[in-house]
């Protein structure tokens, strides 16, 4: 199957961590087509696991009958991923850092720091039950920054 | 018949046990408790315990809380933990969540042996 160079999609889904889990193997799939790089690949697929565990643990509180939904833009430049649940949210600019202090030793809290660390681009909706996550393709940027160079 | 997971294998050299994590993705809940439910039975006093990570190559923040679990009961116990053969992509999550200091890393079993002794 090839993919056609932009793709758009929005998936609602019941919020449970394996039905997620296939959607997002679907969507690395179609990222893998685009040629972005194993790292990229890494990447996504991580942030992607932390979002979508975080939306039915923290945000749907693991209530099946919550949703989460999955929407993204795909592109050979880069992708848009955002994932939402129907949590009350919560505030991601006051969240504890992992790293510090006796934190270090708790035994969660670290996903949303994977999130940042992996993606390009991460920003939480007002009430924060919204993540919107993106990711350059490293390849294109690469080639792109040669191109510029010639 | 339906593939068991996670699947672990444990041996016993010198002074140690060594765990090897056999599958390439350690994500599920289920997987993760299965891994806990195996794993601390075996530290059951002043154990020496070498964790090999060789086999896998994608794990996610929930195995790092199981780590520090383990790591806890060992350190109750008065034993030592050593960690291996992890892979750079995964050495990465431990550099960015800073557990790179707090655990002792070796590049290979033979090494973390080594630093039992």
């Amino acid at each position: 199957m090839t993919l056609k160079a932009c793709t758009h999609e929005k998936i609602i889904s019941k919020g449970v961590v394996p039905e997620l889990r296939h959607i997002c193997a679907k969507i690395l799939c179609h990222i893998q087509q685009l040629r972005y790089s194993d790292d990229d690949l890494f990447a996504i697929h991580l942030a992607m696991e932390e979002a979508v565990v975080n939306a039915v643990k923290h945000g749907n509180k693991q209530d099946p009958a919550r949703n989460v939904v999955i929407e993204y833009d795909l592109s050979p430049e880069k992708i848009d991923l955002w994932v939402t649940d129907q949590g009350k949210g919560f505030d991601s600019d006051h969240l504890a850092d992992p790293r510090l202090g006796d934190n270090i030793y708790k035994t969660c809290g670290r996903g949303v720091l994977l999130i940042r660390s992996y993606m390009d681009a991460v920003e939480y909706n007002q009430s924060g039950n919204s993540v919107h996550m993106v990711k350059l393709n490293s390849k294109s940027a690469c080639e792109a920054d040669k191109s510029a160079r010639a | 018949m339906e593939e068991v997971k996670p699947r672990i294998s444990v041996y016993y050299a010198q002074n140690a046990t060594i765990v090897t994590l056999a599958d390439e993705k350690i994500l599920d809940d289920e997987d993760i408790r299965a891994l806990e439910d195996s794993i601390m039975p075996l530290i059951d006093g002043p154990v020496n315990f070498v964790i090999d990570f060789s086999s896998v190559n994608f794990l996610s923040s929930a195995v790092l809380g199981l780590l520090i679990r383990v790591s806890k009961r060992i350190n109750e116990n008065k034993g030592r933990l050593k960690l291996c053969s992890i892979g750079p992509k995964i050495y990465d999550i431990f550099k960015i969540t800073r557990l790179d200091e707090i655990f002792d890393i070796y590049p290979d079993v033979k090494k973390a042996m080594q630093s039992l002794k």
